[in-house]
Protein backbone atom coordinates (compact mmCIF):
# COMPACT_ATOMS: atom_id res chain seq x y z
CA UNK A 1 0.00 0.00 0.00
CA UNK A 2 3.02 2.28 -0.09
CA UNK A 3 3.25 4.74 -2.94
CA UNK A 4 6.68 4.57 -4.47
CA UNK A 5 7.22 8.04 -5.81
CA UNK A 6 9.78 8.15 -8.57
CA UNK A 7 13.15 8.96 -7.08
CA UNK A 8 11.95 8.88 -3.46
CA UNK A 9 14.46 7.33 -1.08
CA UNK A 10 13.51 4.82 1.56
CA UNK A 11 15.04 5.39 4.97
CA UNK A 12 14.60 3.40 8.18
CA UNK A 13 12.92 4.95 11.22
CA UNK A 14 15.87 3.79 13.30
CA UNK A 15 19.04 2.41 11.78
CA UNK A 16 20.08 -0.97 13.05
CA UNK A 17 16.79 -2.00 14.64
CA UNK A 18 15.83 -4.15 11.64
CA UNK A 19 17.51 -5.63 8.58
CA UNK A 20 18.18 -3.15 5.81
CA UNK A 21 17.68 -2.56 2.90
CA UNK A 22 14.04 -3.72 2.81
CA UNK A 23 13.57 -7.29 1.61
CA UNK A 24 10.86 -9.91 1.43
CA UNK A 25 12.12 -11.49 4.65
CA UNK A 26 13.06 -8.76 7.10
CA UNK A 27 14.07 -9.43 10.69
CA UNK A 28 14.04 -7.30 13.77
CA UNK A 29 17.57 -6.96 15.10
CA UNK A 30 17.94 -7.32 18.84
CA UNK A 31 20.58 -8.59 21.20
CA UNK A 32 21.23 -11.76 23.13
CA UNK A 33 23.38 -12.23 26.18
CA UNK A 34 25.45 -15.30 25.44
CA UNK A 35 25.94 -15.85 29.15
CA UNK A 36 22.36 -16.01 30.51
CA UNK A 37 20.68 -16.41 27.11
CA UNK A 38 18.17 -13.57 27.48
CA UNK A 39 17.13 -11.49 24.47
CA UNK A 40 16.66 -7.73 24.34
CA UNK A 41 14.97 -5.34 21.93
CA UNK A 42 15.92 -2.86 20.66
CA UNK A 43 19.55 -3.98 20.47
CA UNK A 44 21.60 -2.99 23.45
CA UNK A 45 25.15 -2.95 24.77
CA UNK A 46 24.27 -4.31 28.16
CA UNK A 47 22.69 -7.34 29.74
CA UNK A 48 19.63 -6.02 31.57
CA UNK A 49 19.18 -9.21 33.55
CA UNK A 50 20.17 -8.12 37.05
CA UNK A 51 21.11 -11.74 37.83
CA UNK A 52 23.68 -11.73 35.03
CA UNK A 53 24.81 -8.26 33.88
CA UNK A 54 27.69 -9.63 31.75
CA UNK A 55 27.71 -6.81 29.22
CA UNK A 56 30.69 -8.26 27.34
CA UNK A 57 28.59 -11.33 26.49
CA UNK A 58 25.91 -9.33 24.67
CA UNK A 59 25.78 -9.76 20.88
CA UNK A 60 23.43 -8.35 18.23
CA UNK A 61 21.45 -10.82 16.17
CA UNK A 62 18.36 -11.06 14.01
CA UNK A 63 15.19 -12.21 15.78
CA UNK A 64 12.78 -14.80 14.41
CA UNK A 65 10.56 -13.82 11.49
CA UNK A 66 7.39 -15.08 13.05
CA UNK A 67 5.62 -14.56 16.35
CA UNK A 68 2.27 -15.26 17.99
CA UNK A 69 -0.29 -12.51 18.42
CA UNK A 70 -0.57 -11.82 22.16
CA UNK A 71 -2.90 -8.83 21.99
CA UNK A 72 -4.12 -6.23 19.54
CA UNK A 73 -6.35 -3.20 19.29
CA UNK A 74 -7.39 -0.64 16.70
CA UNK A 75 -6.71 3.06 17.15
CA UNK A 76 -9.73 4.97 15.89
CA UNK A 77 -8.34 8.39 16.77
CA UNK A 78 -5.12 9.90 15.54
CA UNK A 79 -2.44 9.70 18.22
CA UNK A 80 -0.83 12.97 19.33
CA UNK A 81 2.58 14.22 18.14
CA UNK A 82 5.14 13.01 17.65
CA UNK A 83 3.01 10.42 15.86
CA UNK A 84 2.94 11.01 12.15
CA UNK A 85 0.87 9.18 9.57
CA UNK A 86 -0.72 9.59 6.20
CA UNK A 87 -3.36 12.28 5.83
CA UNK A 88 -6.27 11.78 6.11
CA UNK A 89 -5.98 9.60 9.17
CA UNK A 90 -7.17 6.01 8.83
CA UNK A 91 -7.68 3.73 11.85
CA UNK A 92 -4.84 1.30 12.29
CA UNK A 93 -4.04 -1.72 14.43
CA UNK A 94 -1.40 -2.00 17.14
CA UNK A 95 -0.25 -5.42 18.22
CA UNK A 96 1.84 -7.10 20.87
CA UNK A 97 3.39 -10.28 19.52
CA UNK A 98 5.32 -12.95 21.36
CA UNK A 99 8.44 -14.36 19.77
CA UNK A 100 8.54 -18.00 20.82
CA UNK A 101 12.26 -18.64 20.50
CA UNK A 102 13.28 -15.39 22.14
CA UNK A 103 10.44 -15.49 24.73
CA UNK A 104 9.96 -11.79 24.39
CA UNK A 105 6.92 -9.64 23.61
CA UNK A 106 7.34 -6.76 21.18
CA UNK A 107 4.91 -4.08 20.09
CA UNK A 108 4.31 -2.91 16.56
CA UNK A 109 1.77 -1.47 14.19
CA UNK A 110 -0.31 -3.95 12.20
CA UNK A 111 0.55 -3.85 8.50
CA UNK A 112 -2.00 -2.02 6.37
CA UNK A 113 -4.63 -3.78 4.32
CA UNK A 114 -5.88 -6.11 7.07
CA UNK A 115 -9.16 -5.90 8.95
CA UNK A 116 -7.69 -5.42 12.40
CA UNK A 117 -10.98 -6.15 14.16
CA UNK A 118 -10.80 -9.70 12.81
CA UNK A 119 -7.44 -10.63 14.23
CA UNK A 120 -7.37 -13.49 16.74
CA UNK A 121 -5.11 -13.76 19.74
CA UNK A 122 -2.77 -16.69 19.20
CA UNK A 123 -2.61 -16.40 15.43
CA UNK A 124 0.73 -16.34 13.67
CA UNK A 125 2.17 -13.00 12.67
CA UNK A 126 5.20 -12.08 10.61
CA UNK A 127 7.61 -9.15 10.58
CA UNK A 128 7.35 -6.86 7.57
CA UNK A 129 8.80 -3.49 6.67
CA UNK A 130 6.37 -0.84 5.57
CA UNK A 131 6.14 2.91 5.21
CA UNK A 132 5.33 4.75 8.40
CA UNK A 133 5.18 8.22 6.89
CA UNK A 134 6.89 10.53 4.42
CA UNK A 135 9.51 12.90 5.71
CA UNK A 136 9.75 16.59 4.74
CA UNK A 137 12.06 15.72 1.87
CA UNK A 138 9.56 13.30 0.40
CA UNK A 139 11.51 10.21 1.47
CA UNK A 140 9.59 7.19 2.67
CA UNK A 141 10.32 6.49 6.30
CA UNK A 142 10.15 2.73 6.78
CA UNK A 143 9.52 0.81 9.99
CA UNK A 144 8.71 -2.70 11.18
CA UNK A 145 5.13 -3.86 11.36
CA UNK A 146 3.41 -7.18 11.91
CA UNK A 147 1.20 -8.87 9.37
CA UNK A 148 -1.04 -11.91 9.80
CA UNK A 149 0.38 -15.03 8.19
CA UNK A 150 -2.25 -16.33 5.80
CA UNK A 151 -2.73 -20.05 5.77
CA UNK A 152 -2.63 -21.93 2.48
CA UNK B 1 6.78 1.40 64.77
CA UNK B 2 6.49 3.00 61.36
CA UNK B 3 2.89 4.10 61.84
CA UNK B 4 2.40 7.77 61.14
CA UNK B 5 -0.81 9.77 61.22
CA UNK B 6 -2.74 11.48 58.47
CA UNK B 7 -3.81 14.61 60.26
CA UNK B 8 -5.49 16.51 57.46
CA UNK B 9 -6.66 16.24 53.87
CA UNK B 10 -8.02 18.66 51.31
CA UNK B 11 -8.77 18.85 47.63
CA UNK B 12 -10.32 21.06 44.98
CA UNK B 13 -13.17 19.92 42.84
CA UNK B 14 -11.83 18.34 39.63
CA UNK B 15 -12.81 19.95 36.33
CA UNK B 16 -11.51 22.37 33.70
CA UNK B 17 -10.98 25.65 35.52
CA UNK B 18 -10.15 28.31 32.97
CA UNK B 19 -10.20 31.12 35.53
CA UNK B 20 -7.81 29.44 37.92
CA UNK B 21 -4.09 28.98 37.52
CA UNK B 22 -2.30 25.80 38.38
CA UNK B 23 -0.90 27.15 41.65
CA UNK B 24 -4.34 28.57 42.61
CA UNK B 25 -5.49 24.96 42.74
CA UNK B 26 -2.40 23.89 44.68
CA UNK B 27 -2.86 26.62 47.26
CA UNK B 28 -6.54 25.76 47.70
CA UNK B 29 -5.81 22.09 48.36
CA UNK B 30 -2.84 22.84 50.63
CA UNK B 31 -4.73 25.36 52.75
CA UNK B 32 -7.73 23.05 53.05
CA UNK B 33 -5.52 20.20 54.24
CA UNK B 34 -3.72 22.43 56.71
CA UNK B 35 -6.98 23.81 58.08
CA UNK B 36 -8.30 20.27 58.36
CA UNK B 37 -5.24 19.24 60.35
CA UNK B 38 -5.25 22.20 62.69
CA UNK B 39 -1.65 23.00 61.72
CA UNK B 40 -0.36 26.24 60.25
CA UNK B 41 1.76 26.35 57.08
CA UNK B 42 4.65 27.59 59.27
CA UNK B 43 4.39 24.38 61.37
CA UNK B 44 5.18 22.24 58.32
CA UNK B 45 8.77 21.03 58.28
CA UNK B 46 8.90 19.42 54.83
CA UNK B 47 6.96 19.92 51.64
CA UNK B 48 6.79 17.09 49.10
CA UNK B 49 5.12 17.96 45.82
CA UNK B 50 4.36 15.95 42.73
CA UNK B 51 5.61 17.37 39.45
CA UNK B 52 3.88 17.78 36.12
CA UNK B 53 4.94 17.29 32.52
CA UNK B 54 2.36 19.82 31.39
CA UNK B 55 3.43 22.88 33.38
CA UNK B 56 6.56 23.99 31.54
CA UNK B 57 9.52 24.94 33.71
CA UNK B 58 7.22 25.41 36.73
CA UNK B 59 6.37 21.74 36.35
CA UNK B 60 9.82 20.64 37.52
CA UNK B 61 9.65 22.69 40.71
CA UNK B 62 6.00 22.70 41.64
CA UNK B 63 6.84 22.41 45.35
CA UNK B 64 8.95 25.56 45.19
CA UNK B 65 6.29 27.40 43.21
CA UNK B 66 3.70 26.43 45.81
CA UNK B 67 5.98 27.25 48.77
CA UNK B 68 6.48 30.77 47.44
CA UNK B 69 2.72 31.26 47.06
CA UNK B 70 2.06 29.99 50.56
CA UNK B 71 4.93 32.17 51.75
CA UNK B 72 8.57 31.13 52.00
CA UNK B 73 9.21 29.29 55.25
CA UNK B 74 12.73 28.00 54.69
CA UNK B 75 11.79 24.32 54.69
CA UNK B 76 12.95 21.82 52.08
CA UNK B 77 10.66 21.60 49.05
CA UNK B 78 11.04 18.16 47.50
CA UNK B 79 9.77 17.89 43.94
CA UNK B 80 9.15 14.35 42.80
CA UNK B 81 7.72 12.63 39.77
CA UNK B 82 6.54 9.03 39.64
CA UNK B 83 3.79 9.65 37.11
CA UNK B 84 0.33 8.75 38.45
CA UNK B 85 1.89 7.29 41.61
CA UNK B 86 3.57 10.56 42.60
CA UNK B 87 1.15 11.30 45.44
CA UNK B 88 1.66 7.94 47.16
CA UNK B 89 5.43 8.25 46.70
CA UNK B 90 5.18 11.68 48.37
CA UNK B 91 3.35 10.14 51.31
CA UNK B 92 6.01 7.40 51.48
CA UNK B 93 8.73 10.05 51.71
CA UNK B 94 6.74 11.88 54.38
CA UNK B 95 6.26 8.65 56.31
CA UNK B 96 9.97 7.89 56.27
CA UNK B 97 10.89 11.35 57.57
CA UNK B 98 8.32 11.24 60.34
CA UNK B 99 8.91 7.61 61.35
CA UNK B 100 12.65 8.30 61.55
CA UNK B 101 11.98 11.17 63.91
CA UNK B 102 13.36 13.80 61.54
CA UNK B 103 10.08 15.65 61.09
CA UNK B 104 6.82 15.98 62.97
CA UNK B 105 4.72 17.48 60.19
CA UNK B 106 4.95 17.06 56.41
CA UNK B 107 2.70 18.45 53.69
CA UNK B 108 2.25 16.29 50.56
CA UNK B 109 0.62 17.94 47.59
CA UNK B 110 -0.10 17.42 43.92
CA UNK B 111 -1.72 19.88 41.54
CA UNK B 112 -2.04 20.22 37.79
CA UNK B 113 -4.00 21.60 34.87
CA UNK B 114 -4.13 18.87 32.27
CA UNK B 115 -4.14 19.40 28.53
CA UNK B 116 -7.26 18.28 26.68
CA UNK B 117 -7.21 14.96 24.84
CA UNK B 118 -4.42 12.38 24.73
CA UNK B 119 -1.53 12.98 27.10
CA UNK B 120 1.41 13.78 24.84
CA UNK B 121 4.97 14.88 25.51
CA UNK B 122 5.35 18.61 26.12
CA UNK B 123 7.99 18.93 23.42
CA UNK B 124 8.85 17.14 20.20
CA UNK B 125 11.95 15.02 20.68
CA UNK B 126 11.28 12.93 17.63
CA UNK B 127 14.92 13.26 16.57
CA UNK B 128 15.91 11.27 19.66
CA UNK B 129 15.08 7.58 19.39
CA UNK B 130 16.18 6.86 22.93
CA UNK B 131 13.26 9.03 24.11
CA UNK B 132 10.51 6.64 25.15
CA UNK B 133 7.68 8.94 24.08
CA UNK B 134 9.30 9.13 20.65
CA UNK B 135 9.52 5.34 20.57
CA UNK B 136 5.98 4.64 21.61
CA UNK B 137 4.22 7.54 19.86
CA UNK B 138 6.31 8.12 16.73
CA UNK B 139 7.02 4.48 15.99
CA UNK B 140 3.83 2.86 17.24
CA UNK B 141 1.09 5.41 17.86
CA UNK B 142 0.82 3.78 21.27
CA UNK B 143 -1.28 6.24 23.26
CA UNK B 144 -2.25 5.54 26.87
CA UNK B 145 -5.74 4.37 25.82
CA UNK B 146 -4.06 2.08 23.28
CA UNK B 147 -2.22 0.23 26.01
CA UNK B 148 -5.36 0.09 28.20
CA UNK B 149 -7.17 -1.44 25.23
CA UNK B 150 -4.40 -4.01 24.68
CA UNK B 151 -5.01 -5.13 28.26
CA UNK B 152 -8.77 -5.11 27.74
CA UNK B 153 -8.36 -7.45 24.76
CA UNK B 154 -6.30 -9.81 26.93
CA UNK B 155 -9.05 -9.79 29.54
CA UNK B 156 -11.62 -10.56 26.89
CA UNK B 157 -9.47 -13.45 25.65
CA UNK B 158 -8.75 -14.90 29.08
CA UNK B 159 -12.06 -14.34 30.83
CA UNK B 160 -14.63 -13.46 28.18
CA UNK B 161 -15.13 -9.88 29.37
CA UNK B 162 -18.01 -8.44 27.34
CA UNK B 163 -18.80 -4.91 26.21
CA UNK B 164 -21.61 -4.97 28.77
CA UNK B 165 -19.17 -5.85 31.53
CA UNK B 166 -17.01 -2.86 30.63
CA UNK B 167 -19.99 -0.53 30.48
CA UNK B 168 -21.19 -1.76 33.89
CA UNK B 169 -17.97 -0.50 35.47
CA UNK B 170 -18.71 3.01 34.18
CA UNK B 171 -22.33 2.79 35.29
CA UNK B 172 -21.20 1.97 38.83
CA UNK B 173 -18.48 4.64 38.90
CA UNK B 174 -20.93 7.27 37.76
CA UNK B 175 -23.47 6.27 40.41
CA UNK B 176 -20.80 6.97 43.01
CA UNK B 177 -19.57 10.14 41.31
CA UNK B 178 -23.03 11.66 41.57
CA UNK B 179 -22.62 11.60 45.33
CA UNK B 180 -19.19 13.25 45.38
CA UNK B 181 -19.05 17.06 45.38
CA UNK B 182 -15.39 16.89 44.32
CA UNK B 183 -15.95 14.72 41.25
CA UNK B 184 -15.84 16.40 37.85
CA UNK B 185 -18.67 14.27 36.47
CA UNK B 186 -21.56 14.28 38.88
CA UNK B 187 -24.16 12.52 36.80
CA UNK B 188 -25.17 8.97 36.16
CA UNK B 189 -24.16 7.53 32.81
CA UNK B 190 -26.58 5.04 31.31
CA UNK B 191 -25.62 1.72 29.77
CA UNK B 192 -27.07 2.92 26.47
CA UNK B 193 -25.01 6.08 26.19
CA UNK B 194 -21.83 4.28 27.23
CA UNK B 195 -22.07 1.53 24.61
CA UNK B 196 -22.97 4.13 22.00
CA UNK B 197 -20.08 6.46 22.81
CA UNK B 198 -17.36 6.54 20.13
CA UNK B 199 -14.93 3.64 20.01
CA UNK B 200 -11.48 5.01 20.87
CA UNK B 201 -9.26 1.90 20.91
CA UNK B 202 -11.20 -1.32 20.59
CA UNK B 203 -12.83 -2.56 22.74
CA UNK B 204 -12.76 0.65 24.81
CA UNK B 205 -15.28 3.38 24.17
CA UNK B 206 -14.93 7.03 25.11
CA UNK B 207 -16.88 6.82 28.37
CA UNK B 208 -14.90 3.78 29.46
CA UNK B 209 -11.64 5.71 29.45
CA UNK B 210 -10.79 8.34 32.07
CA UNK B 211 -10.55 11.91 30.83
CA UNK B 212 -7.87 14.44 31.80
CA UNK B 213 -8.66 17.18 34.32
CA UNK B 214 -7.45 20.06 36.44
CA UNK B 215 -7.28 19.23 40.13
CA UNK B 216 -5.28 19.47 43.33
CA UNK B 217 -5.12 17.44 46.52
CA UNK B 218 -3.05 17.59 49.68
CA UNK B 219 -2.39 15.45 52.73
CA UNK B 220 -0.75 16.39 56.05
CA UNK B 221 1.31 13.59 57.61
CA UNK B 222 2.38 13.94 61.22
CA UNK B 223 3.90 12.00 64.09
CA UNK B 224 1.79 10.20 66.66
CA UNK B 225 3.17 12.61 69.26
CA UNK B 226 2.01 15.69 67.36
CA UNK B 227 -1.29 14.07 66.42
CA UNK B 228 -2.21 13.82 70.09
CA UNK B 229 -2.19 17.63 70.36
CA UNK B 230 -4.39 18.17 67.30
CA UNK B 231 -8.14 18.07 67.35
CA UNK B 232 -8.68 16.21 64.05
CA UNK B 233 -9.63 12.54 63.96
CA UNK B 234 -6.28 10.76 63.49
CA UNK B 235 -6.16 8.23 60.71
CA UNK B 236 -3.23 5.82 60.73
CA UNK B 237 -1.06 5.01 57.73
CA UNK B 238 -0.86 1.30 58.42
CA UNK B 239 1.08 0.16 55.36
CA UNK B 240 2.56 1.60 52.19
CA UNK B 241 4.56 0.26 49.26
CA UNK B 242 6.31 1.70 46.22
CA UNK B 243 7.52 -0.70 43.54
CA UNK B 244 9.13 -1.16 40.17
CA UNK B 245 8.76 -4.37 38.14
CA UNK B 246 10.82 -7.46 38.95
CA UNK B 247 12.89 -9.16 36.24
CA UNK B 248 11.71 -10.55 33.94
CA UNK B 249 8.68 -8.35 33.30
CA UNK B 250 7.09 -10.25 30.45
CA UNK B 251 4.41 -7.73 29.54
CA UNK B 252 5.61 -4.56 27.85
CA UNK B 253 5.30 -1.88 30.52
CA UNK B 254 4.16 1.49 29.23
CA UNK B 255 6.30 2.94 27.63
CA UNK B 256 8.79 0.35 26.43
CA UNK B 257 8.52 -1.31 23.01
CA UNK B 258 9.47 -4.67 24.33
CA UNK B 259 9.08 -6.83 27.40
CA UNK B 260 11.91 -8.66 29.11
CA UNK B 261 12.75 -12.15 27.88
CA UNK B 262 11.87 -15.18 29.99
CA UNK B 263 14.61 -17.26 28.40
CA UNK B 264 16.76 -17.53 31.53
CA UNK B 265 14.19 -16.98 34.30
CA UNK B 266 10.45 -17.49 34.62
CA UNK B 267 8.23 -14.53 35.43
CA UNK B 268 7.78 -13.95 39.16
CA UNK B 269 4.86 -15.86 40.69
CA UNK B 270 3.13 -12.64 41.61
CA UNK B 271 3.07 -9.65 39.31
CA UNK B 272 4.00 -6.10 40.23
CA UNK B 273 0.42 -5.05 41.01
CA UNK B 274 -0.05 -7.98 43.36
CA UNK B 275 3.34 -7.34 44.92
CA UNK B 276 2.46 -3.72 45.71
CA UNK B 277 -0.73 -4.81 47.44
CA UNK B 278 0.95 -7.70 49.27
CA UNK B 279 3.70 -5.49 50.67
CA UNK B 280 1.13 -3.08 52.05
CA UNK B 281 -0.97 -5.94 53.45
CA UNK B 282 2.11 -7.40 55.13
CA UNK B 283 3.24 -4.13 56.67
CA UNK B 284 -0.25 -3.30 57.93
CA UNK B 285 -1.25 -6.76 59.13
CA UNK B 286 -4.51 -6.19 57.23
CA UNK B 287 -5.71 -8.56 54.51
CA UNK B 288 -8.11 -8.08 51.59
CA UNK B 289 -10.86 -9.75 53.59
CA UNK B 290 -10.48 -7.05 56.27
CA UNK B 291 -10.94 -4.10 53.92
CA UNK B 292 -13.97 -1.86 54.29
CA UNK B 293 -13.38 -0.21 50.91
CA UNK B 294 -10.76 0.34 48.22
CA UNK B 295 -9.80 3.03 45.72
CA UNK B 296 -8.16 1.57 42.63
CA UNK B 297 -6.68 3.31 39.60
CA UNK B 298 -9.41 2.93 37.00
CA UNK B 299 -7.81 4.64 34.01
CA UNK B 300 -10.17 2.48 31.96
CA UNK B 301 -13.06 0.15 32.79
CA UNK B 302 -11.10 -3.08 32.26
CA UNK B 303 -8.33 -1.95 34.59
CA UNK B 304 -10.77 -1.66 37.48
CA UNK B 305 -11.70 -5.32 36.93
CA UNK B 306 -8.02 -6.28 36.86
CA UNK B 307 -7.46 -4.44 40.14
CA UNK B 308 -10.18 -6.40 41.98
CA UNK B 309 -8.13 -9.52 41.28
CA UNK B 310 -4.70 -8.02 41.88
CA UNK B 311 -5.63 -6.77 45.36
CA UNK B 312 -7.16 -10.13 46.21
CA UNK B 313 -10.88 -9.33 46.36
CA UNK B 314 -11.57 -12.32 44.12
CA UNK B 315 -9.82 -14.94 42.02
CA UNK B 316 -8.59 -14.20 38.47
CA UNK B 317 -11.53 -14.09 36.09
CA UNK B 318 -14.13 -13.43 38.77
CA UNK B 319 -14.07 -9.63 38.76
CA UNK B 320 -16.98 -9.34 36.32
CA UNK B 321 -19.12 -11.45 38.65
CA UNK B 322 -18.09 -9.44 41.70
CA UNK B 323 -19.15 -6.27 39.91
CA UNK B 324 -22.41 -7.70 38.58
CA UNK B 325 -23.55 -8.96 41.95
CA UNK B 326 -23.09 -5.44 43.36
CA UNK B 327 -20.32 -6.38 45.79
CA UNK B 328 -18.18 -3.40 44.77
CA UNK B 329 -20.99 -0.85 44.69
CA UNK B 330 -21.88 1.34 47.64
CA UNK B 331 -24.01 -0.85 49.86
CA UNK B 332 -22.14 -3.95 48.72
CA UNK B 333 -19.72 -5.89 50.85
CA UNK B 334 -16.52 -4.26 49.49
CA UNK B 335 -17.21 -0.93 47.77
CA UNK B 336 -14.53 -0.05 45.23
CA UNK B 337 -14.07 3.56 44.19
CA UNK B 338 -16.81 5.01 46.37
CA UNK B 339 -15.40 8.37 45.24
CA UNK B 340 -16.38 7.62 41.66
CA UNK B 341 -12.79 6.76 40.79
CA UNK B 342 -10.61 8.33 38.11
CA UNK B 343 -13.64 7.71 35.90
CA UNK B 344 -15.71 10.35 37.66
CA UNK B 345 -12.78 12.71 38.10
CA UNK B 346 -10.62 12.56 35.02
CA UNK B 347 -6.92 12.46 35.70
CA UNK B 348 -4.77 15.15 37.24
CA UNK B 349 -1.57 13.14 37.33
CA UNK B 350 0.35 14.45 40.36
CA UNK B 351 -2.83 14.91 42.39
CA UNK B 352 -4.73 11.75 41.63
CA UNK B 353 -3.24 9.34 44.15
CA UNK B 354 -3.57 12.00 46.86
CA UNK B 355 -7.24 12.34 45.88
CA UNK B 356 -7.53 8.60 46.55
CA UNK B 357 -6.08 9.19 49.99
CA UNK B 358 -8.49 12.05 50.73
CA UNK B 359 -11.38 9.72 50.01
CA UNK B 360 -9.99 7.00 52.27
CA UNK B 361 -9.59 9.48 55.13
CA UNK B 362 -13.11 10.91 54.77
CA UNK B 363 -14.57 7.42 54.67
CA UNK B 364 -12.65 6.28 57.75
CA UNK B 365 -13.68 9.39 59.67
CA UNK B 366 -17.34 8.97 58.73
CA UNK B 367 -17.26 12.24 56.78
CA UNK B 368 -18.09 10.91 53.31
CA UNK B 369 -21.69 12.11 53.35
CA UNK B 370 -24.02 10.44 50.88
CA UNK B 371 -21.31 8.01 49.75
CA UNK B 372 -20.35 6.89 53.28
CA UNK B 373 -19.40 3.24 53.60
CA UNK B 374 -21.00 2.19 56.89
CA UNK B 375 -18.59 1.48 59.69
CA UNK B 376 -15.50 1.92 57.52
CA UNK B 377 -12.44 0.80 59.51
CA UNK B 378 -9.74 -0.02 56.95
CA UNK B 379 -9.18 1.18 53.42
CA UNK B 380 -6.74 0.58 50.57
CA UNK B 381 -5.64 2.79 47.71
CA UNK B 382 -3.57 1.45 44.81
CA UNK B 383 -2.35 3.21 41.68
CA UNK B 384 -0.14 2.74 38.69
CA UNK B 385 2.02 5.20 36.80
CA UNK B 386 3.81 4.79 33.51
CA UNK B 387 7.36 3.54 33.32
CA UNK B 388 6.92 0.94 36.02
CA UNK B 389 5.43 2.73 39.03
CA UNK B 390 2.92 0.96 41.24
CA UNK B 391 2.22 2.03 44.81
CA UNK B 392 -0.27 1.05 47.46
CA UNK B 393 -1.35 2.49 50.80
CA UNK B 394 -3.53 1.05 53.54
CA UNK B 395 -5.16 3.29 56.13
CA UNK B 396 -7.03 2.43 59.31
CA UNK B 397 -8.73 4.24 62.16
Amino acid sequence: MTDNKKGAKQIPTVEGWFTWPPSEEPHLIGSKCMSCGDYFFPKTIRCRNPYCMKDAAVKDLPFSRRAKLWSFTTNYFKPPIPFKSADPFKPFGVAIVEFTEERIKIQGIVASGYDTERLRIGQEMEVVLEKLHDDINGNEVITWKFKPVTIG
Amino acid sequence: MNEVIIAGVGMTRWGKWNDLTSVDLGVEAARKALADSGLEWRNIQLLVSGESRFAGTNGFLMGNVLAKELGWSGIPALNIYNACSSGTYAVRIAQMHVAAGMCDAVLCVGYDKSPIGFFSPPYDRSWDYTDLDTQRLRLLGLTNPTIFALHAMRRRELYGTTDTDLAKVKVKSSKHGVLNPYARYQREFTMEEIVNSPMVCSPLRLYEIAATSDGAAAVVICSQKLAKTLTSKPIILAGISCTTPSYPENEPALMWLSSDSTYSRPIPEVNQQQTAALLAYEESGIGPEDLSLAEVYDLSANLELDWYEYIGLCAPGEAEELLSEGATSLGGRIPVNPSGGVSAFGESVPAQSLAQMCELVWQLRGEAGARQVEGAKTALAINMGLMGNISCAILKR
